[in-house]
């Protein structure tokens, strides 16, 4: 674990660079996250990553892909679009969630 | 602490894969119920992770993208000496049990609920989610051949029904798992 500065905030992370602490996490990190991975966030991004950050305080895991797509109702080509080759995972890092655990 | 004591940023690599045109062909022989989820999860991990994912479906696995049978996979233990109930306390169940009537009906209402229980689709939800997140799923020639199946009877996200050649040369490179 180390401390790193994203967005003026230090926030502690992993050797990937995901942040370890969900609660660190503001939403004027997610933009520069993004940056990071070569992402600029419209509307629709940002209607996943709320919905990514409720459903982790409730359920305590990152949503898997498919529980973003049925949960949201965004079909998985969308997320596919939205957050290519790797969708579940850069979810999770621009939210600053751990990454999914679940297989499906 | 300033904002020079920390750390540089580390950026996860998750594009590192996307030059190297990683590939995976996954060929599914089987139609039971057990055996169709290996692949169909693995496919779904693999297209996840940015891999070009190609499933070829033969023999029995033609059931599971075939229309009037994909719903109705069933799970037997007969021959599984492995089986026993959900958990593992134990005790095991004779697989010849998986003989009697009923038992194979039996078997496969527990294995769908175990799976649904998990927030697993069941097979025709999961060949969707597949097919949206761009697996490319094909049928063996033979196979629909010896079942007199067309393309019209085939789950609509299958591309083709392809010579075993026509497979393994689409799959060039590409890592292979026969299941």
């Amino acid at each position: 674990m180390t401390t790193t500065t994203i967005a003026g905030h230090e926030v502690e992370v992993n050797e990937e660079g995901f942040l370890t602490k969900p609660e660190e996490w503001t939403e004027d990190l997610a933009p520069e996250l993004a940056q990071l991975i070569g992402l600029q966030l419209g509307e629709e991004h940002w209607k996943l990553i709320r919905f990514l950050r409720e459903d982790y305080a409730a359920q305590g895991e990152t949503a898997t892909l498919r529980r973003v797509s049925t949960q949201t109702g965004t079909p998985v080509k969308t997320l596919f679009t939205l957050f290519p080759g790797k969708p579940a995972k850069k979810m999770a890092y621009v939210s600053g969630l751990p990454k999914p655990k679940g297989c499906v | 602490m300033t904002a020079t004591d920390t750390a540089p940023v580390v950026v996860p690599s998750f594009d590192d894969d996307a030059g190297t045109g990683r590939k995976l062909a996954i060929i599914c022989s089987k139609g039971n119920l057990d055996m169709a989820y290996p692949g169909l999860i693995l496919a779904n991990a693999a297209v996840g992770e940015g891999v070009e994912t190609h499933m070829f479906f033969t023999f029995w696995g033609f059931d599971i993208i075939t229309k009037a049978t994909m719903a109705d996979l069933k799970f037997s233990f007969v021959g599984n000496t492995a089986m026993h109930p959900p958990g593992h306390s134990g005790m095991g169940i004779h697989h010849m049990l998986g003989a009697l009537p009923g038992a194979t009906a039996a078997a496969t209402k527990m294995m769908k609920k175990q799976i649904a229980d998990l927030d697993v689709p069941d097979v025709p939800e999961f060949l969707e989610l597949l097919s949206g997140s761009g697996v490319h799923m094909w049928a063996c020639r033979m196979s629909a051949d010896m079942n007199h199946v067309t393309e019209e009877d085939l789950y609509e996200g299958v591309e083709g029904i392809i010579s075993a050649s026509d497979f393994i040369e689409l799959t060039d490179g590409a890592q292979l798992l026969f299941i």
